[in-house]
């Protein structure tokens, strides 16, 4: 049985500033319809431009990218929230179905399906600067969902969060990602929030950006908190922990 | 209210004082009207030459409306010129800091030569307010937030879309700052010039007022005259105060917007 089509696949992408420095080399990437991803590093490893790249935001200087056509097959999170702070909760998630000119009617039973999906329905008409991180973080994650797409890219979408709303937002995203289905590349310095959500962890090394190292973590969704107590978890975590040691070990050579 | 109050009520105070300390100066050392008007005779005259210096306060008020309105058509339009064609932006940002830097008490006679009475004082009234309010719509155009830039790129928004839906909004808070200088200084270029005006024999604004009563020794008008443009002064303030009260009441800007 042949392998399922990628959702987004990367062929020796390399990708250099106006200056000549490289950001990355040598990245192969793929990803599978309905696969999670985490992509683990140092911080200025490449980790959000090769997510950038994926999401054809940035033009790699050599190699293939192959990713899902139409406007609506890609959603990005960011590390901030990134709402527009003068339009509500339910304006903000609405604004991808607006900028794809969506019917008011269908547009409205969109955006209170994805903002109930994150736990937000009695919120639609707050306005961002009153909710929380957490709240605010939702938010983005309803404006991604609301357009269902193909593939979603987070970039370190909880690293601005405390602990406690970090953990339950990363259950929820394991939660939404099983409900969904959709592809997920999730960009992340922690290498527990990888081992929890990831069918795959990806370890980047810098100077020039390339992966170095994956590995394959069979565990059913959604894995839920009761995961991080288990053996496997631990010894998974160690595994990749070491294994990023090595590269900034690596790096520290060069 | 509750709110309002102390913003208000410390002001007044303050003016009642400084008020009473004036008219009891010019009591105690019986000053003549022609070297130091008391507040009530200034009162007085207020009410005694109203027809003439109601009709002075309309024409430098709509002088002060219409350069300002104009100013903000210009300069916003300019400001989006300047965000899409940042050569544009290069070869005219230094003109218009030019004509912001020299005094528009040294413009107003020329313009006063080439122009009639009316589209001089227009003109210099439009030049004063014009700058702050293409600096600031400019800035404001371009305080983007990149992750949003991003996503309206990532979602296909078309140029329209990203101005209508993205840029201006950022805009606002931006524009409305340079807004409430402007008004100000639309009420500045516009006296200065028919000042300029008045001392041609030209004109029919407070500022003429001014000049033609201090022709005369009528110092109670002159000071009369004087209120009523401070009083705009203090109209326009506060009105472009409210309207980016009003237009930014949803946002953490329009919560910190004050009176002072």
């Amino acid at each position: 049985m042949s392998a399922p089509t990628p959702l987004v696949a990367l062929e020796d992408v390399a990708l250099s500033f106006e200056s000549g420095s490289p950001v990355l080399q040598g990245v192969n990437l793929s990803v599978a319809p309905g696969e999670f991803v985490a992509l683990v590093g140092a911080s200025g490893c490449g980790k959000s431009t090769l997510l950038r790249v994926m999401a054809g935001l940035q033009q790699p200087s050599s190699g293939k990218v192959l990713r899902p056509q139409g406007r609506s097959s890609i959603a990005l999170v960011f590390q901030d929230a990134t709402l527009m702070p003068w339009a509500s909760a339910f304006d903000n998630v609405a604004l991808p179905l607006r900028l794809a000119h969506t019917a008011q009617a269908p547009r409205k039973s969109q955006v209170m399906a994805a903002l109930a999906q994150v736990g937000l329905a009695d919120r639609a008409q707050a306005r961002p600067h009153e909710l929380s991180g957490g709240m605010k973080m939702r938010v983005a994650l309803a404006r991604a969902l609301v357009v269902e797409p193909k593939l979603l890219l987070l970039d370190e979408p909880f690293a601005a969060l405390d602990e406690i709303t970090r953990l339950r937002l990363s259950d929820d995203l394991s939660a939404l990602q099983a409900r969904l289905g959709m592809g997920v590349v999730f960009v992340t310095h922690a290498v527990s929030e990888s081992v929890a959500l990831a069918d795959r962890v990806l370890v980047m090394a810098r100077t020039p950006g390339r992966i170095m190292a994956e590995f394959k973590i069979d565990a059913a969704h959604p894995r839920g908190s009761a995961f991080r107590q288990i053996a496997e978890f631990l010894a998974m975590s160690a595994q990749v922990s070491a294994s990023l040691r090595q590269t900034l070990q690596a790096g520290d050579d060069l | 209210m509750k709110r309002l109050g102390p913003h208000l009520l410390t002001p007044i105070i303050s003016f009642v004082v400084l008020l009473t300390l004036w008219q009891g100066l010019v009591m105690a050392l019986a000053l003549k009207p022609f070297v130091l008007p008391a507040p009530s005779l200034i009162f007085q005259t207020l009410l005694h030459d109203r027809h003439l210096l109601g009709a002075s306060a309309l024409v430098t008020l709509r002088t002060t409306l219409e350069a300002l309105g104009l100013a903000t058509l210009g300069a916003v339009g300019l400001a989006l010129l300047f965000s899409q064609s940042p050569g544009l932006a290069r070869a005219l940002f230094p003109i218009a800091v030019i004509i912001q830097v020299t005094p528009i008490i040294a413009i107003a006679p020329l313009l006063l030569i080439y122009l009639s009475t009316h589209a001089a004082v227009l003109l210099a009234a439009f030049l004063v307010a014009f700058f702050p309010l293409l600096a600031a719509s400019a800035q404001g155009l371009g305080a983007v937030d990149p992750g949003l830039a991003d996503l309206f790129a990532l979602s296909g928004a078309s140029r329209w879309q990203e101005l209508w839906l993205l840029r201006l909004p950022t805009m606002l808070p931006w524009f409305l700052g340079g807004f409430r200088v402007a008004g100000g200084l639309a009420l500045i270029g516009a006296i200065v010039a028919e000042l300029a005006a008045g001392a041609s024999g030209a004109g029919s604004g407070l500022a003429t007022v001014i000049v033609v009563s201090g022709f005369q020794l009528n110092i109670p008008r002159m000071y009369a005259a004087l209120v009523l443009i401070s009083l705009m002064g203090i109209a326009l303030f506060s009105a472009t105060s409210l309207l980016a009260r009003w237009l930014l009441r949803h946002r953490p800007e329009g919560r910190q917007q004050s009176w002072a």
